[in-house]
């Protein structure tokens, strides 16, 4: 191809000719990767082109005037005053839209960059879409194209109305929930991405002032600066202990609790599994706010009644950075480990007896069969539901923000002792009004969670489902 | 040691520890119930039992005139019921046919799907702030229910996928077969045997948002739109210990019933959430 097109080059007037062979050799390369991909396998090479899919295309570069060639005329039609009515539609949403986002905005107080990127999002959404259907029509001028090569008969109107019905099916019942995830799930992600590198924050907020583009400099002030790197590094490193440690109590409490309860010759099972249950059956919101209360340094339970039972002095949970980690652990392993167990319970139950008679058989502990029996088959059914814990803790918000709204606070730093970084997030987006840092944050935030999420669902069947491929 | 021993042994251990946690599980009902008996305001010099037990703190929570409660109240279980409408009707069209559709995009939006999943709504934040600022959304009941949709969706959707994947395509071809549209198979053979799995998907979408305190926090503004959530966390913000026992009898009242529903579905929900975890 190559050296045709050096060839080629040499005469000035093919080279229009030459551009438009290259690049329908492109869009049938992608057609052929497209089609592959639905596994309908592509017999004709090149040398059996003929000239009906060729012109066809090439005449669907201007939507609708390849199917018109094809003699199918409404449908032509259609994707004519289609492309029309989008243009006309959209030219000023798109003109503007692009504008505003790639300027974010240059004179005051016409241009609001916030707007404009809003805009502009909007704008490369639409585009995306209008792209897509001219892909549509370009895939749709070139089959109709070789079934005409192949002297086979087009689909009459009725036909394609059938066949627009059949395929437009799960398209018009996918399209409520995809537009409403579009907006108020992928749209706000993809505006933090982009808030990232602005310098969006209390003093470059519209209207009064614009926002500009600053590239990675969020990120480099945010490991650079001392205040934000020992901030960060601070409440990083709480994150993940807190994350690790709280979890993992959690976990353990419930496993063991599930298996004590599971024991055969126990009474009143079912009153100590519903009790035990309590914690996940009450909204945790409530149950936090109460342990705010029963830590309370003046009027709180947990000094005033339990400690002095045992002649313990008052422990300052709230004021203090190191108890008030630990209540925190406290609260959430109360708060966690009943889904756990639960979830244990109902896998113990349904262990086949015939495997511990075997072991007892044998001669095997109570120790050992547990480890060898128990335990595994435990972690084997609900090891997704293990990450998925630690990911929730992650980003548990409730639970800190709730209990002592992060603090007690940590001089010359913006976040509290006990902040993990979701609550940060929240605080520098709703006090401090620090946006665009609180954006970086989330972006690192986020890369961590949806790539330990993705070294999960490696492992969960659902992604080696055979119709996932 | 004989084995008539070793057993005792192990059950009263076994009693032990299990009295122990279940009293630590009971306690902080116990003393919140015990506060909200208590009469006055604060709870300084106060003990767990009251001696004058008093349910004049209901009696203000349900004044209209001097308490917001009920308003709150409402405002949660309408959020909630709409939510929950909207998204088990979202997720049982989409689940459908990502179940028995192949088209282009289908494999890309199951990924896409997947991903979303593990992404909490509220990692954008910041966004859904600053959006909803900008659109006039803010401290508006609509922005919320949207917000909740959306964010139900993704894994409910999966949830619903896994099970019209167990009905058996049979039917909707002998359907077919007898003249059925797209939409008729889909709302007279396939919905009422996805009754069970809707269930839990509603909910799902009931509990999520009547337990959410983040997006509401961040979204409602003015007290009389606040959720359960917002409201019972500013009455103890405010002036904390100064309506402790106020805060605690509105505790309460969300407690009981929420944890009674909750136990008497809680087959349901687990049966759910295991079907979740193994499916995605």
């Amino acid at each position: 191809m190559n050296k045709e097109g050096d060839l080629d080059s040499e005469e000035p007037k093919l080279e229009n000719l030459t551009l438009l062979v290259t690049l329908f050799n492109k869009v049938k390369k992608i057609c052929c990767i497209v089609r592959k991909g639905t596994g309908i396998y592509m017999t004709d090479t090149d040398e059996m082109m003929t000239p009906h899919r060729k012109k066809a295309l090439s005449l669907s570069l201007i939507p609708g005037l390849g199917q018109i060639y094809n003699r199918q005329l409404l449908k032509g039609f259609a994707f004519l005053i289609l492309t029309i009515s989008f243009i006309v539609a959209f030219k000023d949403l798109l003109n503007m839209g692009l504008w505003g986002i790639v300027t974010l905005g240059e004179e005051l107080p016409r241009d609001h960059s916030i707007f404009l990127m809003v805009e502009g999002i909007i704008a490369i959404i639409v585009l995306l879409f209008g792209l897509s259907i001219y892909a549509l029509n370009l895939f749709d001028a070139y089959e109709n194209g070789k079934k005409r090569d192949k002297g086979l008969q087009l689909n009459s109107i009725r036909e394609q109305y059938r066949n627009v019905v059949d395929t437009g099916f799960p398209y018009l019942m996918l399209s409520p929930g995809v537009f409403l995830l579009i907006f108020v799930v992928i749209f706000p992600i993809l505006f933090v991405i982009l808030m990232a590198f602005t310098n969006y924050d209390l003093y470059h907020s519209p209207p009064a002032k614009l926002v500009d583009w600053i590239g990675i400099q969020n990120f480099i002030d945010i490991f650079k600066l001392d205040l934000w790197r020992e901030t960060f590094i601070s409440v990083f490193s709480w994150t993940v202990i807190w994350t690790f440690v709280a979890t993992t109590i959690q976990i353990t409490i419930g496993v063991f609790l599930a298996v004590l309860l599971n024991q055969k010759d126990l009474m009143f099972k079912k009153l100590f599994r519903t009790i035990l249950i309590l914690p996940w059956a009450i909204p945790a919101f409530v149950s936090i706010l109460v342990f705010a209360g029963m830590f309370n340094v003046t009027f709180g339970t947990i000094n005033n009644d339990i400690l002095a039972l045992f002649g313990i002095d008052a422990i300052p949970w709230q004021t203090n950075p190191f108890w008030a980690k630990v209540a925190l652990i406290l609260i959430q392993s109360w708060l966690g480990f009943p889904f756990i167990f639960a979830m244990v319970t109902g896998i113990l139950q349904s262990i086949p007896e015939e495997l511990y008679e075997a072991a007892t058989v044998d001669g095997a502990s109570i120790w050992q069969k547990f480890r060898t029996i128990t335990l595994p088959m435990i972690l084997f059914a609900i090891a997704p539901i293990l990450i998925t814990q630690y990911t929730f803790n992650f980003n548990n918000f409730n639970v800190i923000f709730l209990f002592n709204g992060g603090g007690p606070p940590v001089p010359g730093q913006t976040a509290g002792s006990t902040d993990i970084l979701i609550s940060w997030i929240y605080s520098l987006t709703l006090e401090s009004k620090q946006y665009a840092k609180a954006a970086a944050i989330t972006m690192v935030l986020s890369v961590i969670v949806i790539s330990v999420a993705l070294w999960q669902f490696r492992r969960t069947k659902s992604f080696q489902e055979e119709d996932m491929m | 040691m004989s084995i008539r021993k070793q057993k005792i042994i192990r059950l009263t251990l076994s009693y032990i520890v299990i009295i122990i946690a279940a009293a630590i599980v009971i306690y902080p009902v116990l003393w919140i119930v015990g506060s909200s008996l208590n009469p006055g305001n604060s709870l300084s010099g106060s003990s767990m039992i009251p001696k004058k037990a008093t349910f004049i703190h209901y009696k203000e929570l349900f004044d209209l005139e001097k308490s917001n409660y009920l308003l709150w109240y409402w405002n949660t279980l309408k959020i909630c019921t709409i939510t929950m409408i909207l998204s088990v009707t979202m997720i049982a069209l989409m689940g459908y046919s990502f179940s028995r559709y192949r088209f282009i995009g289908r494999k890309n939006g199951l990924m896409t799907f997947l991903i979303l999943q593990m992404i909490p709504n509220f990692a954008a934040l910041i966004a859904i702030y600053v959006l909803a600022v900008q659109t006039k959304l803010i401290d508006t009941h609509l922005a919320l229910i949207l917000l909740y949709t959306g964010g139900l969706l993704p894994m409910n959707t999966w949830l619903a996928k896994g099970y019209f994947d167990t009905i058996p395509k049979e039917l909707d071809e002998s359907a077919r077969m007898d003249g059925a549209g797209h939409f008729r198979i889909f709302w007279q053979i396939i919905m009422p045997l996805a009754k069970p799995i809707l269930a839990v998907i509603a909910l799902f979408s009931f509990i999520t948002p009547f337990a959410d305190f983040i997006l509401a926090k961040i979204i409602l503004r003015s007290e009389d739109k606040y959720t359960l959530a917002v409201g019972l966390y500013n009455l103890v913000a405010k002036q904390f210990g100064a309506e402790f026992t106020k805060f605690a009898a509105g505790a309460v009242l969300i407690a009981i019933p929420i944890a009674l529903l909750f136990l008497s579905l809680q087959r349901y929900l687990i049966s759910g959430l295991t079907a979740g975890g193994t499916k995605g």
